[in-house]
């Protein structure tokens, strides 16, 4: 590991002030960044520690839950009104890692967790994620995490989280401190960027910014589902998942909020679907048309051809599961 | 750098490298061996210690990052003459071949007894409300510890026999 320097933030106004000097980062858990520089991956000069501020509690706000960017996955998963109100968040959350990674691992680190592209990882080989213009060793590389939807010419990597696509599904927000713009909110559905011509740039937090928290608005009505597909039964990150809230009314879907995970350099959420579903009748044909919309542009480029029958099959048993539509 | 870190119920200084790990600080500024190195990228679960009663990979965090808090290691949890309850049944059930893992597998397990007594779920878990305690529980809240020799089927008995116990 290359040398740093190594200081404890004292408040979020100072963390994202030590944050936006060249070459500082945060840290929180640690488990994602520190698993990079040990492989150089990441090199930072100054390792600036937020993991004493004050943001590590989940409160109930008026309108939804507030849950502090230091907050372990653990204790978002374990939380009374997590487990009641927004199961598709505790589900996904336990479906990932491994119970000592999900102690260490904070909201705001899981969201900022980088790529698990193969070639990203490896500093011996071309990267444009990692060393821009380099190239891209997994195209036409073993690529099998690779994405199918919104990929581009510089990259292919997908976002490899599981919380943030059931946060997606919620339509949570990501509350942000510092930098020039001042404090804001962004959607987690548009906090994650598509690699396009920058694929260094994972999501739209600028030097200097933090993390706070994350809110879910109020809880709705309806079935949460989070299905996870991986190459083994346990601790593997996701091939394809999915996060789906759906309500019924009177025979007919009522809410259909679904996002995507492995498909995509983001969380993949297509408002197509809610409008192809709601105010219709379950059925498996319409569930193929879901599907249909999803995929129509998906495009495999590594090894990932499979995610795309995958994707399809994932989404109508889920489909099939949350109307409860006999096949 | 004064700053401690309690292990054990020992206080001591923090290493003036930042770089270094929990997991180095433990082995090499300690001599504390018994915690294990396999993967040093969180994969295996081999070097699991408690911090404030929570089970972590000491591989991917800086011992600098835990100033002022409490680990415990294998060490910390029992000794030959004064074996826990779990190191009592892994050696009746033979829960082990070569023992690299074994260290991990029992502060991991030491860990699980007591989130089960905090009903927390797991991802085998039917009722996230009110998880029960099945063999399909054990091994997912298991499966951050991977053992080489392939002696789940004992590291299972001997947890599940001391979890009964328990409960
Ligand atoms: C073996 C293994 C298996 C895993 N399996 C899964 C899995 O199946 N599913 C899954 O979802 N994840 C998985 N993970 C990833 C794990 O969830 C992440 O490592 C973890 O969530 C990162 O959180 P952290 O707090 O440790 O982040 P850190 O490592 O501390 O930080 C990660 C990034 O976030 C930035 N950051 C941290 N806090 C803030 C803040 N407040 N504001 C702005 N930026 C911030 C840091 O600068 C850094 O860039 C796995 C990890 C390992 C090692
Ligand atoms: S897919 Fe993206 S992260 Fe992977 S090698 Fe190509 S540019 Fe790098
Ligand atoms: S040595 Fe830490 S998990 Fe393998
Ligand atoms: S006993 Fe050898 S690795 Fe588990």
């Amino acid at each position: 590991m290359r040398p740093f320097d190594y200081i404890r933030a004292t408040d979020p106004t100072d963390a994202a002030e030590r944050t936006s000097a060249p070459g500082a980062m945060a840290i929180a858990g640690g488990t994602n960044l520190i698993d990079l520089m040990k492989l150089q991956v990441e090199t930072p000069d100054t390792l600036v520690d937020v993991g004493r501020l004050d943001m590590g509690s989940i409160e109930e706000a008026g309108d939804g839950l507030r849950i502090g960017a230091l907050v372990t996955n653990t204790a978002t998963a374990v939380h009374p009104k997590v487990r009641a109100d927004y199961p598709v968040l505790a589900r996904a959350i336990l479906a990932g890692a491994t119970q000592q990674l999900r102690n260490k691992a904070t909201t705001a680190g899981n969201l900022c967790q980088r790529t698990r592209c193969t070639y990203f990882t490896n500093i011996d080989q071309p990267c444009n994620k990692r060393a821009p213009g380099s190239g891209c060793g997994a195209m036409g590389g073993v690529a099998r995490l690779h994405a199918i939807l919104g990929t581009s010419d510089q990259c292919i990597a997908t976002y490899p989280g599981d919380m943030a696509v059931a946060m997606a599904a919620l339509d949570a927000h990501v509350h942000i401190q510092g930098g020039r713009g001042g404090d804001r909110q962004v959607p987690v559905r548009e906090f994650h960027r598509l690699p396009g011509e920058t694929p260094w740039q994972d999501n739209v937090l600028e030097s200097g910014e933090i993390i706070t928290a994350v809110t879910l608005p109020l809880p709705v009505k309806g079935k949460q589902i989070y299905r996870k597909v991986r190459e083994r039964s346990s601790y593997a990150f996701a091939l394809v998942s999915i996060a789906a809230i759906v309500a019924m009314d009177g025979g007919r879907i009522a809410r259909a909020d679904l996002a995507f995970g492995g498909l995509a350099h983001k969380p993949w959420h297509d408002p197509r679907l809610a409008d192809l579903l709601v105010g219709e009748a379950p059925s498996p044909a319409l569930f193929e048309k879901a599907a249909d919309v999803l995929l129509d542009e998906a495009d495999a480029r590594g090894g990932s051809e499979f995610k795309i029958p995958l994707a399809r099959r994932t989404l109508t048993a889920v489909l099939t599961e949350a109307t409860e539509t006999r096949t | 750098m004064s700053e401690t870190i309690t292990v054990n119920g020992v206080s001591q200084p923090l290493p003036d490298d930042v770089r270094v790990s929990l997991l180095d600080f433990l082995r090499q500024h300690l001599g504390l061996t018994g915690t294990k190195k396999g993967c040093d990228h969180g994969q295996c679960g081999a070097c699991t210690v408690l911090v404030d009663g929570f089970r972590i990979n000491s591989c991917l965090t800086l011992a600098a990052m835990h100033a002022d808090q409490e680990v415990t290691t294998i060490e910390g949890l029992g000794t030959p003459e004064d074996p826990s309850a779990l190191q009592r049944a892994f050696v009746e059930h033979d829960a082990f071949q070569c023992g690299y893992c074994t260290p991990g597998q029992i502060c991991s397990a030491t860990a699980l007894l007591e989130e089960i007594r905090s009903e927390w779920p797991s991802d085998a878990s039917d009722d996230l409300a009110a998880p029960t305690l099945t063999d399909e529980e054990i091994r997912e809240r298991m499966s951050g510890n991977l053992c080489r020799c392939g002696a789940y089927a004992n590291i299972l008995a001997a947890i599940r026999q001391v979890a009964e116990e328990d409960a």
